[in-house]
């Protein structure tokens, strides 16, 4: 039986077509994905992400904790400012990959996906042990606790999202939109209900994302769609979300980043941080790959490359990458882009594939159909 | 209530017929119900004029944003025309599944034994299908 977030009805209510992930009964959609897309880019989209796990970490210790835990050099984030990393296991196989804000000085939120939050919760809270066990700390020093319940997690993103965020946000609160830098964190007031409001997302668009509490989603989530209802703001599922991450070149846990997979492979070895001080899960399976990365010598044997399809058929999720009837990869996702008006998609390839590029096809059942590899992201918005 | 035409025949691939007389001209396209499951179409493959197929072939394909559906034939017979609309403007399956958006024509050798009526069609999908 899957999970419904505290916006269940108000999907219902939008004639939402609701799909079952990661054991969460959430929107695919509420009318035609490609116009949702559309109005992601050219005004704005709200999404619900309350299946989104949040976990804090706190205590005097708490970055140095995270810095035991995680790739990122999490100890030095800023107050009010957030970064992308990733948890890994001890052969640098990725765990999930994760965004954390320092919300105070002995305060952090770790924000995981649905599928992995409750792994997340407990490997931070083993690894933390661990941590303060071999450091001498103690156990209040760093203290993790899954709040997951706590929140509903509502995102409006694309580039009308500030004007409308900014008509809700009272002044006198914290929280200065037009102030916050890309990947900051503030707490504010939105419509009168209190939010965490961060400068963060996941469609390569300008964007926020609120966390609140469960029973203000509802208000909250109507009183957007009302401000936003004359500058173009429109309801998005799980199928948008996916396209406008893709188009962005934003990796999916599941798709890109597995256990199988290392921050090196997916081509996000720069969230890997070697030259902290002090051990973290991982190092040493990283480091010898960052060794022999750059070298003939497989580091990461394969890369991941962003490929467009020249015909109409779309390369999807396994579909074999092959060249002169050889195998060379395999596609992680692949979707028909709104932006390019042709099919585009991730793959893993061999070095040797990634580094020529000619000649690549995807065997789209039986059939071979050509495909060119090109910079990532297929899409950057105008700033 | 999803749009099921009374006048059209049915299968269990979620394809309609029309006019699936012996020796007749039968249309094929897709039903509402499976437009509506696919989301937006995007890609149209139709059968080649002149191919011959059984009933049970798949012919040509559809996808959509997130995924990608065989059409199979629902009769022995020959192709005999394609509709060039659909493969320049995949979203006519979803504007007007019973209408623009058809994808085929064949002319019918041998009437087949599973089609479903209207209401049996009905009765099929809202058995969880």
């Amino acid at each position: 039986m899957s999970r419904s977030t505290p916006l269940r009805e108000v999907h219902e209510s939008l004639g939402a077509t609701l799909t079952d992930f990661a054991g969460w009964l959430m929107p695919l959609r509420y009318g035609s994905e490609s116009a949702e897309h559309d109005a992601v880019r050219t005004a704005a989209g709200l999404f619900d992400l309350s299946h989104m796990g949040e976990i804090f970490v706190t205590g005097p210790r708490a970055g140095e904790a995270l810095d035991y835990a995680l790739v990122g050099h999490l100890s030095t984030l800023g107050l009010g400012r957030a970064r992308y990393t990733m948890m890994v296991n001890e052969a640098g196989g990725i765990l999930d990959d994760l965004i954390v804000y320092r919300l105070g000085d002995e305060e952090f939120l770790v924000v995981a996906n649905a599928a992995n939050a409750t792994l997340v919760a407990r490997e931070l809270t083993e690894r933390t042990a661990r941590y303060a066990g071999s450091s001498g700390a103690a156990a209040s020093d760093a203290v993790v606790e899954d709040r997951s319940g706590d929140y509903a997690l509502i995102a409006i993103q694309g580039p009308r999202a500030a004007e409308i965020l900014r008509g809700l946000t009272e002044a006198g609160t914290t929280a200065d939109l037009d102030g916050m830098k890309y990947y900051s964190i503030v707490s504010g007031t939105v419509s009168g209900v209190p939010a965490l409001i961060a400068r963060t997302g996941y469609t390569g668009e300008d964007g926020f994302e609120l966390l609140v509490r469960p029973q203000d989603a509802a208000s909250l989530w109507h009183a957007l769609s009302e401000a936003g209802q004359e500058l173009g703001l429109a309801p998005a599922g799980l199928s948008a979300r996916d396209t406008l991450r893709l188009e962005a070149g934003m990796p999916l846990y599941g798709n890109e980043l597995t256990t199988e997979t290392t921050p090196f492979d997916a081509g996000l070895g720069r969230v890997v941080r070697l030259d902290k001080p002090g051990d973290f899960v991982g190092r040493s399976a990283l480091a010898e790959i960052a060794k022999s990365e750059g070298t003939d010598e497989a580091g990461a044997s394969r890369r991941l490359v962003g490929l467009v399809a020249r015909g109409r058929r779309v390369p999807r999720h396994g579909y074999p990458v092959v060249r002169g009837g050889e195998v060379v990869g395999e596609v992680t996702s692949g979707a028909p882009s709104r932006s390019l008006g042709r099919p585009i998609a991730l793959a893993y390839v061999s070095r040797a594939a990634a580094e020529s590029g000619n000649d690549l096809a995807v065997d789209i059942r039986g059939s071979h159909e050509p495909v060119d590899i090109v910079d990532l992201p297929f899409y950057r918005r105008n700033k | 209530m999803t749009n099921i035409p009374e006048a059209l025949s049915y299968t269990k691939e979620h394809e309609w017929v029309a006019g699936l007389d012996e020796g007749s001209t039968a249309t094929v396209g897709i039903t509402a119900h499976a437009a509506e499951q696919l989301g937006d179409v995007v890609y149209v493959q139709v059968p080649e004029v002149g191919a011959t197929v059984s009933a049970g072939d798949a012919v040509g394909e559809v996808e959509s944003t997130k995924s990608v559906s065989d059409i199979f034939c629902p009769v022995d017979g020959e192709i005999v025309e394609t509709n060039p609309a659909v493969v320049d403007d995949p979203s006519l399956v979803n504007s007007d599944p019973y209408g623009e958006g058809w994808l085929f024509r064949v002319r019918v050798e041998h009437e087949p034994d599973e089609v479903l009526t209207a209401d049996e069609y009905n009765a099929f999908i809202s058995g969880g299908s």
